[in-house]
């Protein structure tokens, strides 16, 4: 499958609302997924066929992405939040480079606030989840662009 | 119920595999929104794709995702869940987690947290059975405090003697002492594996019975002071405490016999102010004497078993009777038909019961008049050795033993799940057995199933 094909292919799903794709054919196998929600909606399940298969590259993914790029991900589930507290200035923007251990977000869990920092050094290159979302455990929170 | 009104607009179902799926079944046929919870190993689940909402909670391993009380407690806030179902296992007999529940205000739908507690440790469950007139087998007096109390109870109850897990079950932290020199070592060791198991080595101790029934009543309480029994279950085929077969009536059970048994179920139910579903178990001796040994208090692994004889949803009566609405019958109402059987079918290797978890690659599961199966496996379901080995349970109705036993035979043959081993062989070798058909049964039966292998005698 050639890169257009692909591109439109995501664009027609996304403007279908397809959450999940599996395609396979010509010995390609494909699986899209678009970025889930804390608590999305699945819809019935009548429609959904079992989605086990992964497609090159390993990971499902819901664009594709530079494999230079680094995911932050919600080790809680909770409410995710861009300030230390509303009102105040969000922790980072995107383009903003970051070190190890330096606080990116807040994921609210049961009234308490967990500060979620960066586990590598980067620039934000994309914000995720937008202020206020639900989110769950292993949801993608950020996307940085890695320190070569 | 008020048509149109629903029990609860949203729950959460904290658990996986059947019995996640049993709870979205029921609250389907209520009308109610249902939030599934996984781990990442669970993420194809069944559960996961029936439910209309779903979170992901943590990784695989069950204390970093369906034992974590935050990571649940979370997703039901983010979904904004007003009840959580915690199913069987992991946390449904957690008070710390019922009253979690509570202060978040969000229904647990089970007993108060105070119940819990109470009957949760077993030694003190004891003493109120006691209390409430239920006859309970002679033991220690609450959790051993010293060797010398041991010693003490030990003489004074009599050998054979169980050292047992006042926190436990499951079979873990148990230890039979049948003479006074192997009572300290047992004693080390029990402590070991009840500390290890469930955080807590605190021991009690019991007559030990040679070959009793295992029989449990199924008991559903309301907020209203009703008190129901809903039957027994003969659960007598057990290796190392594990139910592998369950059957109501029980053979060996006179209508006079049944009523005393219930009622001293009830009698403990309403001592204690008992509320939802609830499982009281007794040791039956074959002289007809009958014993408390503990309350379950969560709907059980075995529960369709008393659903097909009875027609009652036990879910939905849990769903119903945890929103305030009182019991829609009264004891007399309760009609029971045809006998019941259910296997557990585990994916385990039916010679060792070792877990044999895996891919399975071809799946049919058993149909037609009076099968029910209980199941989240299917075709391509992938089997992980993070939790427990139980894949899917038969339960067949048939107008009497007879025909359950040939019901269960016919189905267990006509099942196929291939890509892993499972104990149906087993289940077979079992519903052949001369003594199971004639209702032969004690918690010692498969003992002859798994004989160890003949070795040379050690020498003194």
């Amino acid at each position: 499958m050639k890169l257009e094909e692909l591109q439109q292919l995501i664009r027609l799903l996304r403007s279908e609302g397809v959450t999940e794709f599996e395609l396979e054919e010509k010995g390609v196998k494909l699986r899209l997924k678009r970025e889930r929600t804390g608590g999305r909606r699945s819809g019935s399940g009548a429609a959904e066929a079992a989605l086990a298969v992964e497609a090159p590259p390993a990971e499902p993914v819901a664009a594709p992405s530079a494999s230079k790029d680094h995911l932050i991900k919600s080790p809680i589930v909770g409410t995710f939040y861009r300030s230390p507290s509303p009102g105040a200035e969000p922790f980072v923007e995107i383009g903003r480079r970051v070190k190890v251990g330096e606080t990116l977000c807040v994921v609210e869990a049961m009234k308490l606030m967990n500060e979620i920092a960066a586990d590598a050094n980067g620039t934000v290159a994309a914000i995720l989840v937008e202020n206020g979302q639900p989110v769950e455990y292993g949801q993608a929170l950020f996307q940085l662009a890695l320190d070569r | 119920m008020a048509p149109g009104r629903v029990p609860f607009s949203k729950v959460l179902i904290a658990n996986r595999g059947e019995i996640a799926l049993r709870v979205i079944w029921a609250c389907k046929e209520l009308g109610i929104q249902t939030v599934a919870v996984y781990s990442e190993a669970d993420s194809d689940s069944l559960h996961v794709k029936f439910a209309d909402e779903e979170v992901c909670i943590g990784p695989p391993r069950s204390a970093d995702s369906y034992l974590n009380f935050s990571a649940i407690l979370s997703a039901a806030e983010i979904t904004q869940a007003d009840a959580i179902h915690p199913g069987y296992g992991f946390l449904a007999e957690n008070a710390e987690f019922a009253e979690a529940c509570a202060s978040c205000g969000i229904t647990f739908i089970g007993p108060d947290p105070e119940i819990i507690r109470q009957l949760g440790d077993k030694a003190g469950a004891r003493r109120l059975a006691e209390r409430a007139g239920v006859a309970v087998l002679p033991g220690s007096d609450g959790v051993i405090d010293s060797e010398t109390e041991l010693k003490r109870a030990a003489d004074r109850i009599g050998y054979p003697v169980m050292l047992k897990a006042a926190f436990g079950g499951g079979g873990r932290g148990m230890r039979i002492v049948r003479a006074p020199a192997e009572l300290q070592d047992a004693y080390g060791a029990a402590q070991a594996e009840a500390g290890a198991a469930f955080g807590a080595a605190d021991l009690y101790l019991e007559k030990y019975l040679d070959a009793p029934r295992h029989l449990e009543i199924q008991i559903l309480c309301d907020r209203h002071g009703h008190h129901l029994s809903l039957g027994e279950r003969e659960c007598s085929i057990q290796r190392r405490h594990q139910k592998l077969i369950e059957e109501s009536p029980s053979a060996v059970l006179t209508p006079e016999l049944r009523q005393q048994i219930s009622a001293a179920a009830l009698a403990l139910a309403q001592a204690v102010g008992y509320n939802n579903a609830g499982t009281v178990e007794f040791l039956l001796e074959p002289d007809g004497r009958f014993y408390f040994m503990e309350t379950n208090t969560r709907i059980q692994v075995e529960h369709p078993v008393t659903e097909m004889r009875t027609g009652i949803d036990l879910v939905k009566a849990q769903i119903r009777v945890a929103a305030g609405e009182p019991l829609w019958m009264g004891q007399g109402e309760i009609g029971f038909r045809g006998h019941a059987i259910e296997c557990r079918i585990n994916a385990e290797n039916p010679a060792t019961l070792t877990p044999s978890p895996g891919q399975i690659t071809a799946f049919n599961i058993p149909k037609g008049m009076g099968v029910r199966v209980d199941t989240a496996a299917h075709e391509a379901a992938l089997i992980s050795p993070y939790y427990d080995s139980l894949i899917a349970k038969v339960i067949v109705l048939g107008q009497d033993r007879t025909e359950a036993i040939a019901r269960m035979r016919r189905c267990l043959e006509m099942t196929v799940v291939q890509g892993i081993e499972t104990t149906i062989p087993l289940h077979l070798r079992i519903l052949a057995d001369p003594d199971f058909i004639a209702g032969k049964l004690s918690t010692r039966f498969l003992d002859r199933f798994f004989q160890p292998v003949a070795r040379a005698p050690i020498s003194a």
